[in-house]
């Protein structure tokens, strides 16, 4: 994902996934909550752009987009999300609990702020082992509310984990806005800590790109976490449904028109643009057949994978 | 019997069995880290870990701040990328704040991934000092009703170091239970290289044949002395020691039920919604027509745990409350 081409292409796949699975739950196809990040497709992209597959992806609930920038199939993926045993988590977990370790994601999560925890223990297990993987751990602004926050970055500022903490602020807290949730500046929070901080336009992928991928760099590096907030927005509530009605119109309209993936598409020569446009839509065609074939899960599918004697 | 006479033994106390598990199982796989408050420089707050930062240094004996979430975060975190870690919450009453950790995400880590999480929780459990209502609780029956975790809770040297050594190479969480009020009591250890006792395996520490106590933690050997002190009267009682609760050795549960007839659970923690409960369902449900009387629990009172030790002891179910508890059954 080094080009913009490349970031493009998985904006694109990211936007037409969902938009897909979208009209899947208002189809009743999707047997569990779906929490849409359209709009914020170039904080995943840009955040993973500097990744290679041994470093660890941290997600949340809101996640497609991270999956998919850290290499997930979005076969599987449908086929989780419409409650298939060809899912990553054989139909049983849906949205919110796909976890691909083989491609360092350790998940999406049902538990806001808990990946924040998980994320320093995969960094403290890259230099406990000395490799020079790093993690990138994406969690939204809601998350900075709980003390798991506190807590990781206190510890990884102190033993200078090779994290990177990127605030996805999308400006909304499940149904209420940010002012509910946040005082002062989150790019500042790691400053006592003697973490380094910065603020970034959420919806330029290659600004994004630009700034994870010096944390990246540095994590790498031995020289310690910095934390990234992307500032960007929620273009849809806080799960499909959810018509977010006490949102003012005029501000959903000025986002929409700030969309990360025209602002990348308009970079591209236009026919290079279409192609790709193209080969998403046949990549998310055969994605959705190939989820449909699958088998609904049935009761027989809850009970394996407790145990590793039983998996 | 774990032990036999073919096997040199040496005495050692609880926390011993623990520490030679914890040096043997670090020397044998790098992949082994020890990760707590306090588990590097001082070796614990009852000198548990002494020694082990010294011999395998600071990357792999790590201090930490004091952030129990955090702290098992480590662990999950750890072990998806390749760690074997071993996570020390000094007292059991401080593993609720890393509640989410264990059971939102370790124990449900395979469930969504399909992929081992060797991790280890090793925690403190029950009254023994002047530690109070925050700092000497039993809360295993909590973690026990949790699909994905494995429940370890060993009462005598040897099952305690070949536990912890049988857990730190499972691949999934484990939650390793120790009695605070055992870590200075001393057995017999087998000196081989290799002394593992398998996860999910009960054993019974006396055979007798008018009546089983289940017993977990400190009450093991307290039912082993009401045992000795009613065979002299001609009562011959069978002590079975589950060590792991989750997963249950239920057939030699039950097996012991059944040849008895009688039966007498005893546990540190208080009655209600607890292992004995369990146990007691368990004989119901399957040895009902073999049972002669019905099963009776031995625990602490439904109250808080008191922080001066003569009160706390007294909470404490005793040597005189297992006998007491195996006349009524007797009766």
């Amino acid at each position: 994902m080094g080009t913009t081409a490349g970031r493009y292409r998985v904006m694109r796949l990211s936007r037409r996934f969902e938009e897909t699975m979208h009209d899947q739950f208002g189809d009743g196809q999707v047997p569990g909550p779906l929490h849409l990040s359209i709009g914020q497709e170039a904080v995943a992209v840009g955040g993973c752009a500097g990744l290679r597959t041994s470093d660890a992806v941290i997600s949340t609930h809101r996640g497609h987009h991270h999956c998919l920038a850290k290499g997930a199939r979005p076969d599987r993926m449908m086929a989780e999300l419409l409650g298939r045993t060809a899912g990553y988590s054989g139909g049983r977990g849906g949205s919110m609990h796909i976890s691909i370790p083989d491609i360092g994601l350790i998940g999406t999560n049902g538990i806001v702020g808990a990946g924040l925890p998980i994320a320093t223990g995969c960094a403290y297990g890259f230099q406990a082992q000395a490799r020079d993987d790093v993690a990138v751990c994406f969690f939204g602004e809601g998350a900075t509310g709980t003390g798991a926050f506190y807590e990781a970055i206190n510890i990884a500022a102190l033993w200078k984990l090779p994290l990177v903490f990127v605030c996805e602020n999308n400006q909304i807290v499940e149904l209420t806005p940010q002012e509910v949730h946040v005082a002062g500046e989150l790019w500042r929070r790691g400053e006592s800590h003697g973490m380094p901080g910065v603020r970034v336009d959420g919806n330029d992928v290659d600004a994004v790109a630009d700034a994870v991928g010096a944390a990246v760099v540095r994590a790498r590096a031995g020289d310690g976490p910095t934390l990234v907030e992307a500032v960007t927005y929620r273009w849809f509530g806080h799960y499909a449904g959810d018509r977010a009605a006490w949102r003012v119109e005029e501000e959903v309209q000025q986002w929409r028109e700030r969309d990360p993936l025209i602002r990348t598409r308009a970079a591209l020569p236009a026919e290079q643009a279409d192609a790709i446009d193209e080969g998403i839509e046949e990549l998310i065609g055969s994605a959705l057949a190939f989820a449909q074939q699958s088998p609904v899960a049935g009761p027989e599918a809850i009970f394996p994978n407790h145990y590793a004697s039983a998996s | 019997m774990t032990t036999t006479t073919d096997v040199p033994t040496r005495a050692l106390k609880v926390w011993q069995g623990i520490n030679q598990a914890l040096v043997e199982e670090m020397e044998r796989d790098e992949r082994v880290v020890l990760v707590g408050e306090d588990v590097g420089r001082p070796g614990g707050p009852y000198g548990v870990t002494r020694g082990l930062r010294d011999k395998f240094g600071d990357l792999r004996v790590r201090d930490t701040p004091i952030s129990e979430q955090v702290l098992v975060g480590l662990g999950v975190g750890g072990a998806a990328v390749g760690l074997r870690p071993v996570i020390e919450i000094m007292f059991f009453d401080f593993a609720m704040i890393a509640m989410d950790q264990i059971v939102n995400q370790a124990a449900k880590f395979r469930y969504f991934s399909g992929h081992d999480l060797p991790l280890v929780i090793r925690t403190m459990a029950g009254a023994g000092g002047p530690n109070g209502a925050q700092h000497s609780q039993n809360f295993e029956a909590w973690y026990s009703a949790v699909p994905g975790l494995k429940v370890v809770m060993p009462s005598q040297a040897a099952d305690t170091k070949g536990l912890l050594k049988s857990a730190i190479r499972d691949d999934d969480p484990v939650l390793f239970i120790e009695t605070l009020g055992l870590y200075t009591t001393r057995h017999d250890v087998p000196q081989v290289d290799e002394y593992l006792v398998p996860i999910g395996v009960a054993d019974i520490k006396r055979e007798g044949s008018d009546l089983t106590v289940v017993a977990t933690g400190r009450l093991v050997d307290r039912s082993l002395e009401a045992a000795a002190q009613l065979a002299e009267e001609g009562i011959s009682v069978e002590v079975v020691d589950p060590r792991t609760l989750q997963p249950l050795d239920t057939e030699a549960i039950t097996a012991s039920i059944r040849k008895t007839g009688r039966l007498v659970v005893a546990q540190e923690a208080t009655a209600q919604y607890s292992f004995a409960s369990e146990i007691c369902a368990l004989a119901v449900e399957e040895c009902l027509s073999e049972l002669k009387a019905p099963p009776v629990r031995v625990a602490s009172p439904f109250v808080n745990v008191p922080t001066p030790v003569p009160l706390a002891e007294s909470r404490a179910p005793g040597v005189d409350d297992v006998v007491a508890a195996i006349r009524k059954a007797m009766a």
